[in-house]
């Protein structure tokens, strides 16, 4: 295992790159297709509002994957990663207008743990709002 | 529908085995639209001191998911599974899956409640190998929302 970043060298407050990730309705098919997760919530209008949802909106796992990203980018090795959780606290609606949406990432280190573990908090938000509740990976770092 | 909460506590058998392919974990590191060497280049993920390619690390939902879909479509559970969001999901890992692994899942129900009207369910997938190596334990919260709850 070999980080770019060192725990001797990271200190609690410390930002990560903040990212912004598109994401659109081709993304959740491609996803639905590589995960197995064909829920029709997350590629079919009609059946999104018919479960009472506004419109399609995009499988948790896949806003799970993208805000993993500003980890796994910081880091290097996603193999680092010890521990990973999040709540959905807000469906992520994806218009079919061509251009989808976009969700801005930023992580901070939360905490230095025993063993060269480090606690990252993790807030992804669309349009401004939090759509994730408790993003918090803890990794190991060299 | 409040859920059956005789479920609780409840095992699965082990599913059958999972073998982990080089081209799923690019396909799916391509469709989280992640670039990492780790995913797609096998001398950078030996680099890194793994056998072969790495997967992401929500990749283990790939798993997870197929096993606990023994419990939530069960029918005797009551759980409606068209109005089913994701609560929350929690992964930790023993070390990362990698590409040659042969996995199998057992699930455990953890928790059944109802909330406002919600009504939700947290399993737990413990991803092991066949020599009974823990690899990943997944922990899932799905929410089927009642009528009368707020979106």
């Amino acid at each position: 295992m070999t980080t770019y970043v060192s725990y001797d060298e990271v200190e609690v407050g410390q930002s990560l790159p903040t990212r912004s990730f598109p994401l659109t309705r081709a993304d959740l098919v491609r996803y639905a297709g590589a995960s197995g997760d064909f829920n029709p919530i997350h590629w079919n209008a009609r059946s999104a509002t018919g479960a009472g949802l506004p419109d399609v909106i995009a499988h948790g796992m896949v806003t799970m994957a993208i805000a993993a990203r500003v980890v796994t980018d910081w880091i290097g090795d996603p193999g680092a990663i010890v521990e990973y959780s999040v709540r959905f606290i807000r469906p992520v609606v994806v218009p079919d207008d061509g251009s989808g949406t976009a969700i801005e990432v930023e992580g901070v280190v939360a905490e230095k743990l025993d063993d060269g573990q480090v606690r990252l908090d993790l807030t992804a938000r669309v349009a401004g709002e939090k759509i994730l509740g408790m993003a918090r990976a803890t990794v190991r770092l060299s | 529908m409040p859920l059956d909460p005789t479920f609780v506590g409840r095992s699965y058998p082990p599913t059958p085995v999972y073998q982990v392919g080089r081209e799923k974990i690019r396909e799916f590191a391509a469709a989280i639209g992640d670039a990492n060497p780790a995913y797609i280049d096998l001398e950078a993920a030996r680099a890194l001191g793994y056998s072969d390619l790495v997967a992401p690390p929500t990749f283990a939902i790939v798993l997870s998911m197929r096993a606990a879909h023994q419990v939530v479509m069960d029918p005797a559970l009551g759980l409606d599974y068209s109005r089913v969001v994701h609560g929350d999901q929690r992964f930790t890992y023993t070390r990362p899956i990698v590409a040659g692994d042969e996995l199998s899942v057992v699930v455990t129900v953890e928790k059944i409640r109802s909330m406002a009207g919600n009504e939700v369910i947290t399993t737990r997938g413990d991803i092991s190998t066949p020599d009974g190596e823990l690899v990943c334990s997944a922990y899932s919260t799905l929410v089927a929302r009642g009528p009368e709850a707020a979106t």
